[in-house]
Protein backbone atom coordinates (compact mmCIF):
# COMPACT_ATOMS: atom_id res chain seq x y z
CA UNK A 1 0.00 0.00 0.00
CA UNK A 2 1.54 3.02 -0.60
CA UNK A 3 -1.37 5.32 0.28
CA UNK A 4 0.17 6.83 3.83
CA UNK A 5 -2.89 6.33 6.54
CA UNK A 6 -3.46 8.16 9.56
CA UNK A 7 -4.45 6.49 12.68
CA UNK A 8 -7.95 8.18 12.10
CA UNK A 9 -7.65 7.00 8.48
CA UNK A 10 -6.69 3.39 9.59
CA UNK A 11 -9.31 3.18 12.44
CA UNK A 12 -11.97 3.94 9.66
CA UNK A 13 -11.08 1.24 7.44
CA UNK A 14 -10.54 -1.21 10.28
CA UNK A 15 -14.45 -0.35 10.57
CA UNK A 16 -14.04 1.23 14.29
CA UNK A 17 -16.74 4.03 13.07
CA UNK A 18 -19.04 1.36 11.66
CA UNK A 19 -19.77 -0.24 8.65
CA UNK A 20 -20.68 2.44 6.03
CA UNK A 21 -17.42 4.59 7.48
CA UNK A 22 -14.76 1.59 6.28
CA UNK A 23 -16.49 1.15 3.11
CA UNK A 24 -16.04 4.62 2.53
CA UNK A 25 -12.74 4.65 3.42
CA UNK A 26 -11.94 1.58 1.13
CA UNK A 27 -13.25 3.63 -1.56
CA UNK A 28 -11.28 6.69 -0.89
CA UNK A 29 -8.14 4.51 0.00
CA UNK A 30 -8.66 2.80 -3.60
CA UNK A 31 -9.09 5.52 -5.31
CA UNK A 32 -6.12 7.23 -4.05
CA UNK A 33 -3.95 3.93 -4.86
CA UNK A 34 -5.43 3.83 -8.49
CA UNK A 35 -4.07 7.27 -8.85
CA UNK A 36 -1.22 6.92 -7.21
CA UNK A 37 -1.90 9.45 -4.01
CA UNK A 38 0.86 10.06 -1.38
CA UNK A 39 -1.89 10.74 1.42
CA UNK A 40 -5.61 11.05 2.11
CA UNK A 41 -6.81 15.10 3.15
CA UNK A 42 -9.58 16.81 5.06
CA UNK A 43 -12.02 18.22 2.69
CA UNK A 44 -14.49 20.70 3.95
CA UNK A 45 -17.21 20.73 1.57
CA UNK A 46 -18.85 17.57 -0.16
CA UNK A 47 -21.31 17.63 -3.05
CA UNK A 48 -23.32 14.81 -4.08
CA UNK A 49 -24.55 13.67 -7.43
CA UNK A 50 -27.08 10.72 -8.43
CA UNK A 51 -29.98 11.55 -6.84
CA UNK A 52 -32.57 11.28 -8.81
CA UNK A 53 -34.29 8.02 -8.71
CA UNK A 54 -34.57 7.51 -12.80
CA UNK A 55 -30.99 7.85 -13.02
CA UNK A 56 -30.45 6.07 -9.48
CA UNK A 57 -32.87 3.09 -9.68
CA UNK A 58 -33.42 0.67 -7.18
CA UNK A 59 -29.63 -0.81 -6.98
CA UNK A 60 -28.68 2.68 -5.87
CA UNK A 61 -31.53 3.11 -3.68
CA UNK A 62 -30.48 -0.13 -1.42
CA UNK A 63 -27.15 1.06 -1.87
CA UNK A 64 -27.90 4.27 0.49
CA UNK A 65 -30.32 2.49 2.38
CA UNK A 66 -27.22 0.50 3.40
CA UNK A 67 -25.10 2.97 3.72
CA UNK A 68 -27.63 4.80 6.12
CA UNK A 69 -28.09 2.27 8.27
CA UNK A 70 -25.18 3.62 10.57
CA UNK A 71 -23.46 6.39 8.18
CA UNK A 72 -23.41 10.09 9.16
CA UNK A 73 -21.66 12.69 7.67
CA UNK A 74 -18.67 14.67 9.19
CA UNK A 75 -18.68 18.17 6.71
CA UNK A 76 -21.11 19.96 5.05
CA UNK A 77 -22.85 18.09 2.22
CA UNK A 78 -25.17 19.15 -0.30
CA UNK A 79 -27.01 17.43 -3.03
CA UNK A 80 -27.61 17.38 -6.52
CA UNK A 81 -31.10 17.55 -8.02
CA UNK A 82 -33.97 15.12 -7.74
CA UNK A 83 -36.08 13.92 -10.66
CA UNK A 84 -38.35 15.59 -9.36
CA UNK A 85 -40.11 19.20 -6.94
CA UNK A 86 -40.36 17.64 -3.77
CA UNK A 87 -43.70 19.34 -2.97
CA UNK A 88 -45.48 20.21 -6.46
CA UNK A 89 -44.12 17.51 -8.41
CA UNK A 90 -48.31 16.56 -8.55
CA UNK A 91 -48.87 19.22 -10.87
CA UNK A 92 -45.67 18.92 -13.51
CA UNK A 93 -46.96 15.66 -14.26
CA UNK A 94 -44.78 12.92 -12.37
CA UNK A 95 -46.42 9.69 -11.39
CA UNK A 96 -47.09 8.64 -7.43
CA UNK A 97 -45.26 5.83 -7.99
CA UNK A 98 -42.09 8.08 -9.15
CA UNK A 99 -42.56 10.51 -6.41
CA UNK A 100 -42.55 7.47 -3.81
CA UNK A 101 -39.42 6.40 -4.85
CA UNK A 102 -37.53 9.46 -4.79
CA UNK A 103 -38.68 10.36 -1.48
CA UNK A 104 -37.19 7.56 -0.54
CA UNK A 105 -33.77 8.42 -2.04
CA UNK A 106 -33.97 11.95 -0.12
CA UNK A 107 -35.05 10.48 3.41
CA UNK A 108 -32.13 8.35 3.02
CA UNK A 109 -29.47 10.92 2.45
CA UNK A 110 -31.64 12.84 5.15
CA UNK A 111 -30.80 10.43 7.74
CA UNK A 112 -27.08 10.62 7.06
CA UNK A 113 -26.71 14.52 7.42
CA UNK A 114 -26.87 15.20 3.96
CA UNK A 115 -28.63 18.72 3.63
CA UNK A 116 -31.15 18.23 0.98
CA UNK A 117 -31.05 20.76 -1.15
CA UNK A 118 -31.68 19.34 -4.15
CA UNK A 119 -29.67 21.27 -6.55
CA UNK A 120 -26.61 21.71 -9.21
CA UNK A 121 -25.60 25.01 -8.10
CA UNK A 122 -24.64 24.50 -4.56
CA UNK A 123 -22.23 27.57 -4.71
CA UNK A 124 -25.45 30.21 -5.37
CA UNK A 125 -26.91 28.95 -1.73
CA UNK A 126 -24.45 28.10 0.84
CA UNK A 127 -22.26 25.57 0.02
CA UNK A 128 -19.91 28.04 -1.08
CA UNK A 129 -16.01 27.29 -0.81
CA UNK A 130 -13.25 29.74 -1.12
CA UNK A 131 -10.25 30.21 -3.27
CA UNK A 132 -7.76 26.94 -2.25
CA UNK A 133 -10.25 25.32 -0.12
CA UNK A 134 -10.18 21.57 -0.56
CA UNK A 135 -13.61 19.67 -1.50
CA UNK A 136 -15.20 16.56 -2.94
CA UNK A 137 -17.94 17.58 -5.10
CA UNK A 138 -19.69 15.37 -8.26
CA UNK A 139 -21.57 16.99 -10.50
CA UNK A 140 -19.70 18.15 -13.75
CA UNK A 141 -20.73 21.92 -13.98
CA UNK A 142 -20.53 22.79 -9.91
CA UNK A 143 -16.81 20.65 -10.13
CA UNK A 144 -15.99 22.89 -13.18
CA UNK A 145 -17.47 26.14 -11.43
CA UNK A 146 -15.38 25.46 -7.80
CA UNK A 147 -12.27 24.54 -9.61
CA UNK A 148 -12.47 27.55 -12.29
CA UNK A 149 -14.36 30.27 -11.16
CA UNK A 150 -13.75 29.90 -7.39
CA UNK A 151 -10.21 28.32 -7.28
CA UNK A 152 -11.40 25.79 -5.06
CA UNK A 153 -9.58 22.31 -5.18
CA UNK A 154 -11.80 19.48 -6.49
CA UNK A 155 -11.57 16.04 -8.56
CA UNK A 156 -14.69 15.12 -11.17
CA UNK A 157 -16.16 12.95 -8.00
CA UNK A 158 -18.76 10.13 -8.69
CA UNK A 159 -21.86 9.37 -6.87
CA UNK A 160 -20.77 6.78 -4.60
CA UNK A 161 -16.99 8.36 -3.79
CA UNK A 162 -18.57 11.91 -3.23
CA UNK A 163 -20.46 10.30 -0.49
CA UNK A 164 -17.88 8.19 0.94
CA UNK A 165 -15.86 12.05 1.24
CA UNK A 166 -18.86 13.18 3.26
CA UNK A 167 -18.97 10.00 5.61
CA UNK A 168 -15.27 10.64 6.16
CA UNK A 169 -14.30 13.96 5.49
CA UNK A 170 -11.41 12.98 3.33
CA UNK A 171 -10.28 12.37 -0.26
CA UNK A 172 -7.15 11.00 -1.54
CA UNK A 173 -4.60 13.75 -2.44
CA UNK A 174 -4.31 13.39 -6.68
CA UNK A 175 -4.92 14.96 -9.20
CA UNK A 176 -6.73 18.22 -8.83
CA UNK A 177 -5.68 18.50 -5.61
CA UNK A 178 -1.86 18.80 -6.11
CA UNK A 179 -1.05 22.47 -8.22
CA UNK A 180 1.06 20.98 -10.80
CA UNK A 181 -1.98 19.04 -12.68
CA UNK A 182 -3.52 22.31 -12.49
CA UNK A 183 -1.53 24.56 -15.71
CA UNK A 184 -3.41 25.48 -18.91
CA UNK A 185 -2.37 22.60 -21.18
CA UNK A 186 -4.17 24.47 -24.73
CA UNK A 187 -4.82 28.55 -25.53
CA UNK A 188 -7.89 29.66 -26.89
CA UNK A 189 -8.27 32.96 -28.16
CA UNK A 190 -11.82 34.18 -28.46
CA UNK A 191 -12.82 36.41 -31.80
CA UNK A 192 -16.63 36.63 -31.26
CA UNK A 193 -18.71 38.46 -29.17
CA UNK A 194 -20.67 37.00 -26.52
CA UNK A 195 -23.57 38.64 -24.71
CA UNK A 196 -25.60 35.93 -23.00
CA UNK A 197 -26.10 32.55 -21.10
CA UNK A 198 -26.80 30.54 -24.58
CA UNK A 199 -23.75 32.43 -26.43
CA UNK A 200 -21.16 30.97 -23.24
CA UNK A 201 -22.80 27.61 -23.71
CA UNK A 202 -21.86 27.41 -27.07
CA UNK A 203 -18.31 28.57 -26.15
CA UNK A 204 -18.39 25.66 -24.14
CA UNK A 205 -19.35 23.33 -26.46
CA UNK A 206 -17.19 24.42 -28.70
CA UNK A 207 -14.14 24.26 -26.17
CA UNK A 208 -15.18 21.09 -24.37
CA UNK A 209 -15.17 19.18 -27.83
CA UNK A 210 -11.96 20.95 -29.12
CA UNK A 211 -10.11 20.10 -26.09
CA UNK A 212 -11.39 16.89 -24.82
CA UNK A 213 -9.38 16.92 -20.93
CA UNK A 214 -7.07 19.23 -21.60
CA UNK A 215 -7.22 22.49 -19.05
CA UNK A 216 -7.75 25.17 -21.46
CA UNK A 217 -6.50 29.21 -20.82
CA UNK A 218 -9.22 31.17 -22.71
CA UNK A 219 -8.58 35.16 -23.72
CA UNK A 220 -10.76 37.31 -25.64
CA UNK A 221 -13.53 37.52 -22.87
CA UNK A 222 -14.15 41.07 -21.63
CA UNK A 223 -16.67 40.39 -18.95
CA UNK A 224 -18.98 37.50 -17.51
CA UNK A 225 -21.94 37.42 -15.36
CA UNK A 226 -22.02 34.68 -12.56
CA UNK A 227 -24.90 33.04 -14.72
CA UNK A 228 -22.94 33.19 -17.98
CA UNK A 229 -20.38 31.30 -15.90
CA UNK A 230 -22.64 28.84 -15.05
CA UNK A 231 -23.82 28.20 -18.44
CA UNK A 232 -20.52 27.47 -19.49
CA UNK A 233 -19.11 25.45 -17.15
CA UNK A 234 -21.91 23.27 -17.11
CA UNK A 235 -21.13 22.88 -21.26
CA UNK A 236 -17.74 23.01 -21.39
CA UNK A 237 -17.72 19.42 -18.88
CA UNK A 238 -20.88 18.11 -20.78
CA UNK A 239 -19.30 18.35 -24.31
CA UNK A 240 -15.61 17.86 -23.43
CA UNK A 241 -14.51 16.27 -19.90
CA UNK A 242 -13.00 19.92 -18.64
CA UNK A 243 -13.32 20.05 -14.88
CA UNK A 244 -11.12 23.47 -14.70
CA UNK A 245 -10.58 26.04 -17.44
CA UNK A 246 -8.61 29.64 -16.66
CA UNK A 247 -10.49 32.99 -17.98
CA UNK A 248 -8.05 35.54 -18.83
CA UNK A 249 -9.04 38.33 -16.40
CA UNK A 250 -11.95 36.67 -15.25
CA UNK A 251 -10.82 33.53 -13.28
CA UNK A 252 -8.62 33.93 -10.09
CA UNK A 253 -5.95 30.75 -10.32
CA UNK A 254 -2.61 31.40 -12.10
CA UNK A 255 -0.85 29.61 -15.22
CA UNK A 256 1.37 29.20 -17.36
CA UNK A 257 1.42 30.06 -21.30
CA UNK A 258 0.42 26.60 -22.85
CA UNK A 259 2.14 26.14 -26.17
CA UNK A 260 -0.56 25.14 -28.02
CA UNK A 261 -3.01 28.36 -29.41
CA UNK A 262 -5.78 27.98 -30.82
CA UNK A 263 -8.78 30.58 -32.15
CA UNK A 264 -12.62 30.50 -31.77
CA UNK A 265 -14.61 32.70 -34.39
CA UNK A 266 -18.23 34.49 -34.74
CA UNK A 267 -18.24 31.42 -37.64
CA UNK A 268 -17.31 28.55 -35.35
CA UNK A 269 -20.39 30.24 -32.88
CA UNK A 270 -22.73 30.11 -35.66
CA UNK A 271 -21.61 26.25 -36.63
CA UNK A 272 -22.31 25.30 -32.69
CA UNK A 273 -25.50 26.84 -32.62
CA UNK A 274 -26.32 25.40 -35.96
CA UNK A 275 -25.60 21.79 -34.69
CA UNK A 276 -28.14 22.32 -31.77
CA UNK A 277 -30.85 23.29 -33.92
CA UNK A 278 -32.57 20.68 -35.31
CA UNK A 279 -34.68 22.15 -38.64
CA UNK A 280 -37.37 20.29 -37.99
CA UNK A 281 -38.19 20.15 -34.00
CA UNK A 282 -41.72 21.16 -33.14
CA UNK A 283 -41.34 23.32 -29.94
CA UNK A 284 -44.01 22.03 -26.74
CA UNK A 285 -41.47 22.15 -23.92
CA UNK A 286 -39.56 25.60 -22.92
CA UNK A 287 -37.09 25.16 -19.80
CA UNK A 288 -34.65 27.62 -18.43
CA UNK A 289 -32.19 26.53 -15.55
CA UNK A 290 -29.92 24.52 -16.54
CA UNK A 291 -27.83 24.91 -14.41
CA UNK A 292 -30.80 26.20 -11.71
CA UNK A 293 -31.75 30.00 -12.08
CA UNK A 294 -29.98 32.43 -9.82
CA UNK A 295 -32.58 34.62 -8.69
CA UNK A 296 -31.65 37.19 -11.26
CA UNK A 297 -32.65 34.87 -13.91
CA UNK A 298 -36.26 34.72 -12.06
CA UNK A 299 -36.61 38.08 -12.27
CA UNK A 300 -36.14 38.49 -15.56
CA UNK A 301 -38.03 35.33 -16.60
CA UNK A 302 -41.11 37.09 -14.69
CA UNK A 303 -40.80 40.25 -15.92
CA UNK A 304 -40.93 38.51 -19.28
CA UNK A 305 -44.24 36.86 -18.72
CA UNK A 306 -45.96 39.46 -16.47
CA UNK A 307 -49.85 39.59 -17.90
CA UNK A 308 -48.84 37.08 -20.58
CA UNK A 309 -50.10 33.96 -21.28
CA UNK A 310 -48.18 30.32 -22.37
CA UNK A 311 -49.67 29.58 -25.21
CA UNK A 312 -51.81 26.28 -25.68
CA UNK A 313 -49.68 23.04 -26.65
CA UNK A 314 -46.31 24.48 -24.81
CA UNK A 315 -45.68 23.70 -21.40
CA UNK A 316 -42.78 25.44 -19.26
CA UNK A 317 -40.51 24.56 -16.82
CA UNK A 318 -37.99 27.70 -14.82
CA UNK A 319 -35.99 25.11 -12.64
CA UNK A 320 -33.98 26.67 -9.58
CA UNK A 321 -33.53 25.26 -6.17
CA UNK A 322 -35.78 25.58 -3.18
CA UNK A 323 -34.48 28.63 -1.21
CA UNK A 324 -34.35 30.63 -4.78
CA UNK A 325 -38.01 29.62 -5.24
CA UNK A 326 -38.80 30.56 -1.57
CA UNK A 327 -37.05 34.22 -2.31
CA UNK A 328 -39.21 34.69 -5.89
CA UNK A 329 -42.17 33.89 -3.76
CA UNK A 330 -41.52 36.38 -1.23
CA UNK A 331 -41.00 38.47 -4.31
CA UNK A 332 -44.02 38.06 -6.34
CA UNK A 333 -41.96 36.44 -9.03
CA UNK A 334 -43.53 32.75 -8.18
CA UNK A 335 -46.83 34.14 -9.13
CA UNK A 336 -46.03 35.82 -11.68
CA UNK A 337 -44.72 32.85 -13.57
CA UNK A 338 -47.59 30.87 -12.33
CA UNK A 339 -50.04 32.92 -13.38
CA UNK A 340 -48.78 32.84 -17.21
CA UNK A 341 -49.16 29.37 -16.80
CA UNK A 342 -45.38 28.23 -16.80
CA UNK A 343 -44.08 26.55 -13.85
CA UNK A 344 -41.37 27.53 -11.55
CA UNK A 345 -39.80 24.09 -10.42
CA UNK A 346 -37.58 23.70 -7.38
CA UNK A 347 -35.13 20.53 -6.60
CA UNK A 348 -35.18 19.25 -10.36
CA UNK A 349 -34.60 19.87 -13.80
CA UNK A 350 -34.88 19.02 -17.30
CA UNK A 351 -32.03 16.62 -17.82
CA UNK A 352 -32.74 14.26 -14.99
CA UNK A 353 -36.74 14.40 -14.62
CA UNK A 354 -38.50 11.54 -16.05
CA UNK A 355 -39.94 13.57 -18.88
CA UNK A 356 -39.32 10.88 -21.93
CA UNK A 357 -42.44 10.44 -24.37
CA UNK A 358 -43.85 13.76 -22.91
CA UNK A 359 -42.53 16.35 -25.45
CA UNK A 360 -41.48 16.54 -28.95
CA UNK A 361 -39.19 19.31 -28.61
CA UNK A 362 -37.21 21.62 -26.26
CA UNK A 363 -36.01 25.33 -26.88
CA UNK A 364 -33.79 26.22 -24.15
CA UNK A 365 -30.87 28.99 -23.49
CA UNK A 366 -28.53 25.63 -22.38
CA UNK A 367 -26.39 23.55 -24.45
CA UNK A 368 -26.23 20.76 -21.71
CA UNK A 369 -29.89 20.62 -21.61
CA UNK A 370 -29.95 20.04 -25.28
CA UNK A 371 -27.41 17.39 -25.08
CA UNK A 372 -29.41 15.55 -22.71
CA UNK A 373 -32.66 16.33 -23.84
CA UNK A 374 -31.51 14.15 -27.44
CA UNK A 375 -29.13 11.40 -25.62
CA UNK A 376 -31.64 10.62 -23.02
CA UNK A 377 -35.03 11.61 -24.16
CA UNK A 378 -34.72 11.92 -27.41
CA UNK A 379 -36.38 15.66 -27.73
CA UNK A 380 -35.73 17.52 -31.15
CA UNK A 381 -34.00 21.15 -29.37
CA UNK A 382 -33.25 24.79 -30.29
CA UNK A 383 -31.12 27.20 -28.12
CA UNK A 384 -31.92 30.70 -28.26
CA UNK A 385 -31.52 33.85 -25.47
CA UNK A 386 -33.61 33.30 -22.16
CA UNK A 387 -35.71 36.46 -23.61
CA UNK A 388 -36.55 34.67 -27.26
CA UNK A 389 -37.13 31.14 -24.98
CA UNK A 390 -39.92 33.18 -23.09
CA UNK A 391 -41.09 34.69 -26.84
CA UNK A 392 -41.30 31.30 -27.97
CA UNK A 393 -43.54 30.63 -24.83
CA UNK A 394 -46.30 32.82 -25.10
CA UNK A 395 -45.96 32.99 -29.00
CA UNK B 1 -0.79 -23.94 -15.04
CA UNK B 2 0.01 -20.08 -15.95
CA UNK B 3 0.24 -17.40 -12.82
CA UNK B 4 0.16 -13.71 -13.97
CA UNK B 5 1.02 -11.11 -11.15
CA UNK B 6 -1.32 -7.86 -10.89
CA UNK B 7 -2.53 -5.41 -8.37
CA UNK B 8 -5.47 -5.96 -5.69
CA UNK B 9 -8.32 -3.60 -6.56
CA UNK B 10 -10.74 -5.39 -3.99
CA UNK B 11 -10.05 -8.45 -2.34
CA UNK B 12 -11.37 -11.87 -2.18
CA UNK B 13 -10.68 -15.19 -4.73
CA UNK B 14 -12.64 -16.58 -7.33
CA UNK B 15 -12.94 -19.29 -9.49
CA UNK B 16 -14.09 -19.96 -13.10
CA UNK B 17 -15.11 -19.43 -16.96
CA UNK B 18 -13.07 -15.99 -18.50
CA UNK B 19 -15.87 -14.15 -20.63
CA UNK B 20 -13.04 -11.80 -22.26
CA UNK B 21 -13.39 -8.42 -24.77
CA UNK B 22 -11.03 -5.71 -25.96
CA UNK B 23 -13.04 -3.38 -25.79
CA UNK B 24 -14.02 -0.92 -23.06
CA UNK B 25 -17.37 -1.80 -21.03
CA UNK B 26 -20.09 1.31 -19.79
CA UNK B 27 -22.09 -0.66 -17.38
CA UNK B 28 -24.57 1.89 -17.32
CA UNK B 29 -26.25 1.92 -20.20
CA UNK B 30 -24.16 -0.71 -21.21
CA UNK B 31 -25.19 -3.88 -19.25
CA UNK B 32 -28.53 -4.84 -18.25
CA UNK B 33 -29.11 -4.71 -13.73
CA UNK B 34 -31.47 -7.04 -13.86
CA UNK B 35 -29.81 -9.76 -15.94
CA UNK B 36 -26.05 -8.91 -16.57
CA UNK B 37 -26.51 -9.22 -20.85
CA UNK B 38 -24.23 -6.75 -22.09
CA UNK B 39 -26.74 -4.63 -24.25
CA UNK B 40 -24.40 -2.03 -26.08
CA UNK B 41 -24.98 -1.91 -29.61
CA UNK B 42 -22.17 -3.20 -31.80
CA UNK B 43 -19.95 -4.69 -28.29
CA UNK B 44 -18.40 -7.58 -28.83
CA UNK B 45 -20.40 -9.04 -26.07
CA UNK B 46 -23.74 -7.70 -26.74
CA UNK B 47 -26.12 -10.74 -25.93
CA UNK B 48 -23.90 -12.22 -23.86
CA UNK B 49 -24.08 -12.33 -19.91
CA UNK B 50 -21.55 -11.46 -17.52
CA UNK B 51 -23.05 -13.17 -14.97
CA UNK B 52 -21.33 -16.16 -12.71
CA UNK B 53 -18.31 -15.43 -15.01
CA UNK B 54 -14.42 -14.18 -14.48
CA UNK B 55 -15.10 -10.91 -16.66
CA UNK B 56 -11.75 -9.73 -18.91
CA UNK B 57 -11.59 -5.85 -20.03
CA UNK B 58 -9.37 -3.61 -20.68
CA UNK B 59 -11.06 -0.62 -18.62
CA UNK B 60 -14.45 0.86 -17.43
CA UNK B 61 -16.01 3.80 -19.46
CA UNK B 62 -19.10 6.31 -19.08
CA UNK B 63 -21.49 7.52 -16.14
CA UNK B 64 -20.70 7.09 -12.36
CA UNK B 65 -23.88 5.38 -11.97
CA UNK B 66 -22.05 2.42 -13.92
CA UNK B 67 -20.93 1.70 -9.94
CA UNK B 68 -24.62 0.98 -8.87
CA UNK B 69 -25.28 -1.57 -11.52
CA UNK B 70 -22.61 -3.74 -10.32
CA UNK B 71 -24.09 -3.18 -7.01
CA UNK B 72 -27.53 -4.01 -8.89
CA UNK B 73 -26.36 -7.03 -10.25
CA UNK B 74 -24.44 -8.37 -7.12
CA UNK B 75 -28.14 -7.60 -5.43
CA UNK B 76 -29.58 -9.69 -8.38
CA UNK B 77 -26.98 -12.96 -8.08
CA UNK B 78 -26.29 -12.44 -11.69
CA UNK B 79 -22.53 -10.30 -10.76
CA UNK B 80 -19.35 -11.10 -12.15
CA UNK B 81 -17.75 -13.65 -10.12
CA UNK B 82 -14.68 -11.04 -10.38
CA UNK B 83 -12.80 -8.82 -12.72
CA UNK B 84 -9.93 -8.72 -14.21
CA UNK B 85 -8.93 -5.03 -16.23
CA UNK B 86 -5.46 -3.83 -17.73
CA UNK B 87 -6.16 -0.60 -15.75
CA UNK B 88 -9.29 -0.53 -13.71
CA UNK B 89 -11.44 2.62 -13.81
CA UNK B 90 -13.27 4.62 -10.90
CA UNK B 91 -16.44 3.67 -11.83
CA UNK B 92 -15.47 0.13 -12.08
CA UNK B 93 -13.08 0.21 -8.69
CA UNK B 94 -16.06 1.67 -6.81
CA UNK B 95 -18.29 -0.68 -8.46
CA UNK B 96 -16.64 -3.64 -7.06
CA UNK B 97 -15.63 -2.24 -3.55
CA UNK B 98 -19.66 -1.37 -3.21
CA UNK B 99 -20.61 -5.09 -4.58
CA UNK B 100 -17.34 -6.67 -3.14
CA UNK B 101 -16.30 -8.45 -5.92
CA UNK B 102 -12.71 -9.72 -6.24
CA UNK B 103 -10.89 -7.33 -8.92
CA UNK B 104 -7.46 -7.40 -10.00
CA UNK B 105 -5.93 -4.58 -12.49
CA UNK B 106 -2.47 -4.04 -14.41
CA UNK B 107 -3.07 -7.90 -15.93
CA UNK B 108 -2.18 -8.30 -19.72
CA UNK B 109 -5.32 -9.66 -20.44
CA UNK B 110 -4.26 -10.74 -24.39
CA UNK B 111 -3.00 -13.64 -22.49
CA UNK B 112 -6.54 -14.98 -21.75
CA UNK B 113 -9.37 -16.09 -23.43
CA UNK B 114 -12.59 -16.46 -23.20
CA UNK B 115 -13.42 -19.99 -22.05
CA UNK B 116 -10.32 -20.47 -20.38
CA UNK B 117 -10.94 -21.74 -16.25
CA UNK B 118 -9.18 -19.05 -14.20
CA UNK B 119 -8.22 -18.77 -10.44
CA UNK B 120 -7.94 -15.82 -8.69
CA UNK B 121 -6.58 -14.58 -5.55
CA UNK B 122 -7.10 -11.00 -5.40
CA UNK B 123 -5.44 -10.04 -2.26
CA UNK B 124 -2.70 -11.48 -3.26
CA UNK B 125 -3.29 -9.91 -7.01
CA UNK B 126 -2.74 -13.40 -8.58
CA UNK B 127 -4.40 -14.58 -11.66
CA UNK B 128 -4.30 -18.44 -12.59
CA UNK B 129 -5.25 -20.12 -15.56
CA UNK B 130 -5.58 -23.49 -14.79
Amino acid sequence: MRVVLTSEDKAMLDGKYGKATKKAMEIIVTLGEIYGAERLIPVSSVQIAGVSYHNLGEAGLEYLLEMAEDGQTRVLTTLNPAGMDMDEWKKHGISEEFAVNQQRVVDAFAQMGVVTTCTCTPYLIGNLPHYGEHIAWAESSAVCFANSVIGALTNREGGPSALASALTGKTAEYGLHLQKNREAEVHYEIRAPLHSTDGFGLLGQIIGERTGKAIPLISGIQTATTEQLKSFCASVATYGGVPLFHMEGITPNRTTEPERKEVVTEDNLIAARKALDDEDAEIDFISIGCPHASIKEIAKVAELLKGKKVAEGKTVWITTARPTKDLAIKMGYYDVIEESGAFLVSDACCAVAPLKGRFKGLMTDSAKACFYARGKNKFRTEIRTLDECIEKAIA
Amino acid sequence: MTEMKGRKIFGGKAAGQALVTKQDISFYGGCDPETGEIVEKGHELEGQSVSGKILVFPTGKGSTVGSYVLYALKKAGKAPLGIINTSTDPVVAVGCIISEIPAIDQIEIENISSGQKLKIDADNGVVSIV
